[in-house]
């Protein structure tokens, strides 16, 4: 098998740079380069030199045995100094060593799935974590890295194995000595796996957003001050502001981070009447938006805006209030007063509703628990009508395992019947 | 050096047990000339085990060998003495066929059956070696030193190869009870360097029916209107009887647990594995210790034979204490033992060393079937016994390979599973091992497998005959079902439940709902009362799981996709980087046939998979470039 290496931190200039080696040859390369090959996970400096004996780098030196890495192969890690011109150099001199390639991108981290490192939610979750920008992405991802999707898709493979158990004892042992009323149990069974996939599918819209991003319109009138109060959260000029009413026409989006949470605020276009036909497309779209954000910061000058409807959840603030000089709930990008109430309340609502997060976090989840969860209650349909023979609840729970099953690994009839053999004392 | 004292054949098969059996009348019927050479001509069809053919699974293998024009079924019925089909409740999918046989009927119609084969011949003896020329299977060698020339080999032995009794801490090597070992040939595929594992299975004490007290027993009768195993079969050909049901109680349990030490398995006597779902008393006693009873079945042998099965009651103890516990049960108090109960030890190949026509991939020409594989029961060895005599017959005119799949039936899920998986315990055949078990039926092994027999050339002129009418009849009743529809308020009439407002359906449709049947189709239309009844119930179950079908044939599609690619004999899974070594020793040993079968390997993963099939396709492209 190849050996593969691979600048593992990012491309260009940075104090240190991490050059990572895996595959059967990373140690001999490790010798090749130090002259040594340090203790297993022991972090060492090394001289490191090319062929020719010039000196690359002074650098740490990890390395890890075969079954106690990443990949889960032989593998060792380069911390040199992060110049590029260093880094250059030990990719060039890694290159000239026979049975070394540069990795394809995603390379170890596949290896480490073919190797059972991971399972294929955590691939997910180490992509994730990856791309994690705020707190709150960060201990999603590491939620899911940490195998706890896999734990839980785990516990309700062993219920639902458990359950095909039950009923196909009571077939391929029809004339033994076995419990005959087992439906009890499995519905019992089915009820607990459906009810959790309910409850975890409930959560993937939270958890969706804390992985994309929650969405925040900020909506009202012409010349209330939208842009204006845009700008001051985003720190910059990021919408272009003007007295004249009508100015904003497009959504103008800035992506923060709000207590940890990835919130992008949508500057809309002023909401009135107009004959205009690019601002009242501007209007159209402006309420579009409003109406598929998670919240909406509704600015006001006294009465509810033309084209809103009200939601319980709505923050509505008296705009510019700076000028009105109210003691009421109001905001004013210009001065900044109630810039942070705002953001508190943002933060609050938003937070409520991460909380409610579950384990599916990608699409591809939601679907796999989605289907799985209507084929089970197809096999709860059978069992409590009595209407269908038992060997067809059997089918839609073997379908659902295998849908489940590819979130992670594979069934296979041997659990089955693991199953049965310990639970019933067979054998006539 | 040798005298030729035989004709040459085609196809010699070794041993006469249900494998044997079967592969010669499936060489037989192919057409070759073929020698089944065994050590008791008179012991040609015996049932050494438990007097009874079918159940669960099984019942699914014999209709298959049936469907395929096999003997075992059409005996089996010959010599059924009482019939039931079980999970008569539950659908016709998960329903198995099941008879007691009447031993000696059953031997006596096996043998009867191998004598009408003009092209068979039946030689006494035991072969000590098979001959291997230039990698081309010549002949095999009797113990006498005579030289039977044959193109082809089948070895079914069952457990004869170093076959060891047990009872208690006497041991000492036989095949089965009263029978030799072949460990001549044993040491021939020692030689071979073909793997072997070892195996044990057991038996229990077989009673005297002239001491049991039946009035104060409970009675299995069996069913009023039979199920037969084979297509052909319309009548029972002798009188019925019931068995009797008693039970183990706590007495039992403690002399059994006062005498463990002494029983072969539990005294440390004993290295190979038994099935988990045979065990013995002493395991059941042992493993389920919370239940204080354990059901026995009183099986008899025969019409005219004293001899009971007590089905439940395997054992490897003394025969003291064979004779103690059986008497501490209910309605056995005076009983007295013909033969004690026995465990036995023997070798197995590892079936993995074998491809899909059962053939040794090391030795082209040598076919393997029966327990001689690591399975276990009569069925599972008559369905091998086809597969090898079929392909043993194939190899030796030079023509294709026959195989079977896990789609199309029980017998191809069977050899499937030996020959990618291995066996770690003796195998049986499970309803459950079959994903498509809703097409898999009994009740269409014909439709599934006759076009098949009839292709290859195994099937006979009657039931070629009897098929195509059958099929006819079906394919009639089908089209007058799909021709017809009906309004919502005309099936709600009929006493069918469905929503008003639905549309137009067709009789075929409401057949396939739950609780149809068909006589609310007769209550609709009269008129199909012509169609006979065999057939509408035929109708109704191919109806049944229709919806269901959907779904299981777009994983058929599937699996079919998967077994076309092809993995190369030979292929080198150690040249794949980043696959796994233990995933890599594992292909090494299984060598899968197709990357359908591949993905069945224990531990295989979805990424390994893919890995493999990028390695695979460009073999493929340039075969065809």
């Amino acid at each position: 098998m190849d050996t593969i290496y691979a600048l593992a931190s990012a491309q260009g200039k940075a104090g240190v740079a991490v050059v990572r080696l895996s595959g059967p040859a990373a140690h001999d390369a490790i010798l090749r380069l130090c002259g040594r090959i340090p203790p297993m996970r022991h972090a060492t400096l090394c001289r490191v030199s090319s062929d020719d004996g010039s000196v690359i780098d002074t650098a740490l030196v990890l390395t890890f045995a075969k079954g106690a890495s990443f990949t889960g192969e032989t593998s060792a890690e380069i911390q040199l100094h992060g110049s590029r011109a260093t880094v250059a150099a030990l990719l060039v001199t890694l290159s000239k060593i026979p049975g070394l390639r540069l990795a394809e991108p995603g390379e170890f981290t596949r290896r480490a799935l073919e190797n059972g490192r991971l399972d294929l939610t955590e691939v997910e979750g180490l992509a994730d974590l990856i791309d994690a920008e705020t707190e709150a992405q960060r201990l999603q991802a590491l939620r899911v890295l940490s195998g706890a999707l896999g734990k839980k898709t785990e516990s309700w493979r062993t219920s639902l194995i458990r359950a095909m158990a039950l009923l196909e004892v009571t077939i391929d042992f029809a004339d033994e000595d076995v419990p005959v009323d087992v439906t009890p149990e499995v519905i019992a069974l089915l009820r607990d796996v459906t009810a959790s996939l309910v409850q975890e599918v409930a959560g993937f819209a939270a958890a969706e957003r804390i992985r994309d991003g929650f969405e925040v319109a900020i909506v009202g009138p012409p010349n209330i001050g939208k842009s204006t109060l845009l700008n001051t959260l985003a720190g910059r000029d990021a919408a272009i502001t003007s007295d004249v009413a009508g100015t904003t026409r497009d959504v103008i989006e800035v992506r923060m981070d709000v207590g940890g949470l990835p919130v992008t605020f949508l500057d809309t276009a002023g909401l009135r009447k107009t004959d205009d036909l690019v601002e009242g497309l501007g209007i159209e779209r402006a309420i579009a938006r409003a109406n598929q954000a998670d919240l909406r910061v509704i600015l006001t000058d006294g009465s509810v805006p033309d084209g809103v409807t009200l939601l319980d959840d709505d923050l509505i603030l008296r705009g510019k209030v700076d000028l009105v000089g109210d003691d009421g709930p109001g905001v004013s990008g210009k001065t900044g007063q109630g810039v942070t109430g705002l953001l508190n309340h943002v933060c609050a609502a938003l937070s409520q509703r991460a909380a409610g997060a579950g384990l599916a976090v990608h699409e591809r989840h939601r679907q796999a628990m989605t289907s799985s969860k209507a084929v089970l209650e197809s096999a709860l349909d059978a069992l409590e009508m009595g209407n269908r023979p038992t060997e067809l609840a059997v089918e839609d729970i073997r379908q659902a395992v295998a849908i489940l099953d590819a979130l992670v690994g594979r069934i296979d009839v041997e659990n089955v019947l693991d199953e049965i053999f310990s639970s019933f004392c067979l054998g006539k | 050096m040798f005298h030729v004292k035989h004709d040459s054949f085609d196809v010699v098969v070794v041993g006469g047990g249900h494998a044997g059996c079967e592969a010669a009348h499936a060489a037989s019927r192919m057409g070759v000339r073929v020698a089944l050479i065994t050590l008791d001509p008179a012991k040609i069809g015996v049932m050494s085990c438990n007097p009874a053919i079918g159940g669960l699974g099984k019942g699914h293998l014999v209709r298959e060998v049936d469907a395929m024009d096999g003997v075992m079924g059409r005996v089996a019925d010959k010599a059924g003495i009482q019939f039931r089909l079980l999970n008569r409740r539950k659908g016709p999918a998960v329903q198995g066929p099941r008879a007691q046989s009447d031993r000696k009927i059953y031997r006596e119609s096996m043998q009867a059956e191998l004598a009408l084969l003009s092209n068979l011949t039946v030689i006494a003896g035991e072969v000590a070696d098979i001959v291997a020329e230039k990698g081309t299977i010549t002949a095999v060698v009797l113990a006498d030193g005579t030289n039977v020339a044959t193109r082809a080999v089948v070895v079914t032995t069952g457990t004869f190869l170093r076959g060891m009794v047990h009872i208690g801490d006497v041991s000492y090597p036989a095949g089965r009870m009263g029978d030799d070992p072949s460990n001549r040939l044993a040491a021939r595929f020692a030689d071979m360097g073909l793997p072997l594992g070892r195996l044990k299975t057991g038996t229990p004490p077989r009673l005297d029916g002239r001491t049991i007290n039946w009035d104060i027993l409970e009675e299995q009768p069996g069913d009023d209107d039979p199920t037969f195993f084979s297509f052909l079969t319309s009548k029972t050909d002798t009188r019925q009887v019931s068995c009797g049901i008693t039970h183990t109680n706590a007495r039992t349990h403690q002399i059994i647990h006062d005498n463990l030490g002494r029983s072969a398995m539990y005294g440390g006597h004993i290295e190979g594995i038994g099935p988990r779902y045979c065990p013995s008393i002493e395991d059941k006693v042992v493993r389920f210790a919370e239940k204080d009873s354990h059901q026995v079945f009183l099986e008899p042998e025969g019409l005219d034979d004293p001899t009971i099965y007590p089905n439940g009651i395997s054992t490897s103890l003394p025969v003291d204490v064979q004779e103690a516990y059986v008497r501490s049960i209910l309605g056995l108090e005076n009983v007295a033992i013909l033969q004690p109960g026995y465990a036995i030890e023997y070798d197995y190949v590892d079936p993995q060393a074998l491809n899909l026509s059962l053939q040794l991939r090391a030795q082209p020409g040598l076919f393997l079937a029966g327990q001689i594989n690591g399975t276990t029961g009569y069925e599972e060895a008559a369905a091998q016994g086809l597969v090898a005599g079929l392909n043993a017959a194939q190899h030796a005119v030079g023509a294709a390979p026959i195989t079977f799949n896990r789609s199309s039936s029980y017998i191809g899920v069977m050899i499937d599973d030996l020959t990618s998986r291995g066996v770690a315990e003796p195998y049986r055949m499970f309803t459950s091992r079959a994903e498509f078990r809703l097409s898999l039926r009994a009740d269409n092994a014909d439709q599934r497998l006759t076009p098949l027999g009839q292709e290859i050339g195994c099937v006979s002129g009657i039931r070629s005959d009897a098929f195509g009418a059958k099929m006819d009849a079906l394919s009639r009743g089908r089209s007058a079902l799909d021709a017809e529809s009906w309004t919502p308020r005309e099936i709600m009439g009929a006493g069918i439940k469905v929503s008003a407002d639905g549309g137009r359906r067709t009789s075929w449709d409401l057949l396939s709902f739950p609780n149809v049947t068909f006589s609310e189709i007769l209550a609709l239309n009269p008129a199909h009362s012509d169609i006979p009844r065999d057939i509408q119930d035929q109708l109704w179950r191919d109806a049944l799981y229709s919806k269901y079908l959907d779904r299981q044939e777009r994983d058929a599609a599937i699996l079919k996709r998967d077994e076309a690619l092809l993995i190369p004999e030979g292929f080198a899974y150690d040249d794949i980087s980043g696959l796994s070594n233990e995933l890599k020793q594992k292909l090494n040993r299984a060598r899968p046939a197709s990357m359908a079968q591949a993905a069945r390997i224990e531990g295989m993963t979805p990424a390994a998979l893919s890995l493999l099939l990028v390695r695979i396709r460009p073999l493929r492209q340039e075969k065809l470039a």
